[in-house]
């Protein structure tokens, strides 16, 4: 279990309080500026809340030793920044730094995360020479080699085209379904929609909602929050976002 | 490819060592009858100053590669710390008050003058750690640390002090002996220790520092680490050799095609690099004919470095293109 208790940050969290479930897909939502960064931050235990804890399985992660915490909790940043050009092997096996558990499993868990991104002809590939797609899942399976019991990601989607998207969201799935919580920053309410089992909404640092993605990203709230005037259309798990023509574009908004 | 590139290294100053102690203004040939004096001259001149430039060149070369991947930034050099030149104002600092006749205390001024650039770089950047402030702290510090060093010539007492502080900036391995040695050998492989154990934090940094983090580095924990490690390196360094630039920077460069690229991979070939780089150029600078003297081994560095780092940084334009 993964639970913020009135996790404050000055002048970007409100006193946010959650509990997040292993072997769920949580997305974290919101409009620019709404806090989710932080608030991934504060769980991911890399920002301190100003005021409030973040408890993993009842102990704050604040207080746990910084390799205890990483061997727990495996986080994606948004930058995705690679300072030196080393080969896909070297760049996963770096997930390993904080395991003490010697090269076989070192080696055995690199294997696992590049064959569950389909990885295994990248291995002697310099990073410089991927596509957008197979860094993303290069990045990822350094994530998954780590061998976390959670997984926080920052705006994974971000600057990846649709199909590689899907297969990105179908990773996380897989890993959900293996008992992993995977907590998400997503900014297309679409995606959320169809493939987080929870969805949490911030805005101005507030959490105004948090439940199943039919119930939180409801059309009121979508207008609430983000000013736009929209409706689901399509079957559950394949749904799209329409827009009203006329405005829509965050007229009347605040 | 680091596996083979590290025996290479070392069969390399196997080879360099030897071939050093033979050469010099009096050439010793192991095959000949023994010239005049050629036991003094290896035991008490060559062999001490082979030691330095090792140990010089090692330090500067790991240092430089552990800078580089702590700012990830491939033109950083142990003179962006402030440290080399706080240091070098503790040297010129020594001559200046006249007491440089005084073997001793040159060298306890350069390492006063690092742990001085040490702390201050800890007090302006130590709570944060964060790179950019450590960066710009450093290079306020360096800038401050040549300010005071030009002022200290500027109010130079008198002639001789002057031409002696300007021998010294220049950097040099020439006339050291085996007290200089004592100097600079517990401090640097103290300071190489410590820079060893911030190798797997220095990989991490790879990815950030976000994700370093998120991998369980401590970021003050590896500041000081760095701090400690760069400066008693760089610090030893100058107290026996004064500033010679150019090696932290050119050595990890040369050297990392031929590792996996991981910044702690980096260390120990940078070092061993770094050791033969300072060992053969300090042998040309001792056989180049010069008159009035023998070549300073920083200015050959600088001569050689500058059109290097002019290099990187067009390389660099071109990719950034």
């Amino acid at each position: 279990m993964l639970a913020a208790k009135q996790v404050t940050v000055a002048v970007r969290l409100e006193a946010i309080t959650t509990r997040l479930r292993p072997g769920e897909v949580t997305a974290i939502c919101g409009p620019n500026g709404a806090g989710k960064s932080t608030l991934l931050a504060c769980l991911a235990g890399l920002h301190a809340p100003t005021e409030g804890v973040v408890l993993l399985d009842g102990h704050p992660v604040a207080t746990l030793p910084p390799l205890a915490r990483a061997r727990s909790i495996g986080f994606l940043p948004q930058d995705g920044a690679v300072a030196w050009d080393v080969t896909v092997e070297t760049l996963v096996r770096l997930g390993r730094l904080p395991h003490r558990a010697g090269p076989e499993a070192d080696a055995a868990a690199v294997r696992a995360a590049m064959a569950a991104l389909d990885l295994e002809g990248f291995a002697a590939r310099p990073v410089s020479a991927l596509s957008g797609g197979e860094r993303a899942r290069a990045l990822l399976a350094r994530v998954l080699a780590g061998e976390p019991r959670w997984i926080l990601a920052d705006e994974p989607l971000a600057s990846l085209d649709l199909a590689h998207q899907l297969a990105l969201l179908a990773r996380f799935r897989v890993r959900a379904g293996s008992g992993a919580g995977v907590v998400l920053v997503l900014h297309d309410l679409a995606q959320a929609m169809n493939h987080a089992d929870r969805v949490l909404i911030l805005d101005e640092g507030r959490l105004v909602a948090d439940g199943p993605p039919e119930t939180t990203l409801t059309p009121s709230m979508i207008g609430e929050v983000w000013g736009l005037d929209g409706h689901w259309l399509g079957e559950p798990g394949a749904r799209a976002l329409a827009f009203s023509p006329a405005g829509s574009a965050l007229t009347g908004h605040r | 490819m680091t596996l083979r590139l590290i025996p290479a290294l070392l069969a390399a100053l196997a080879l360099a060592v030897p071939l050093s102690l033979l050469a010099g203004q009096v050439w010793i040939d192991p095959l000949a009858p023994a010239a005049r004096n050629a036991l003094p001259i290896l035991i008490e001149l060559r062999l001490p100053r082979a030691v330095l430039a090792l140990l010089v060149g090692g330090g500067l070369g790991a240092a430089g590669a552990a800078m580089q991947g702590y700012l990830r930034n491939p033109l950083a050099d142990p003179g962006l710390f402030g440290i080399a030149p706080m240091a070098a104002l503790g040297a010129v600092l020594s001559f200046w008050t006249g007491y440089a006749a005084q073997g001793w205390l040159l060298p306890l001024f350069a390492l006063a003058g690092g742990a001085l650039g040490m702390a201050l770089l800890a007090l302006i950047a130590g709570r944060t750690g964060g790179v950019a402030l450590f960066t710009l702290a450093g290079m306020m510090i360096a800038s401050l640390a040549g300010a005071l060093t030009s002022l200290a010539i500027s109010l130079a007492p008198n002639p001789f002090a002057l031409s002696e502080i300007v021998t010294w900036l220049m950097g040099a391995l020439a006339d050291r002996g085996w007290p200089d040695v004592l100097v600079a050998l517990p401090p640097t492989f103290v300071g190489l220790l410590v820079l060893w154990r911030a190798g797997p934090a220095l990989d991490a940094l790879t990815l950030g520092e976000s994700a370093a983090r998120s991998l369980g580095v401590d970021p003050a924990r590896l500041l000081w680490l760095m701090v400690a490690g760069v400066g008693l390196v760089v610090g030893a360094g100058v107290a026996v050799a004064g500033i010679i630039g150019f090696v932290g920077l050119v050595v990890p460069h040369l050297v990392r095609p031929f590792t996996d690229r991981r910044p702690s991979a980096l260390l120990l070939p940078s070092a061993l690099a770094g050791a033969l780089l300072l060992l053969v150029a300090d042998c040309l600078c001792r056989i180049l004919p010069l008159a009035g003297g023998e070549l300073r081994l920083g200015i050959a560095l600088s001569l050689v470095g500058a059109p290097f780092f002019l290099r990187l940084l067009l390389a660099m334009r071109r990719e950034i293109a």
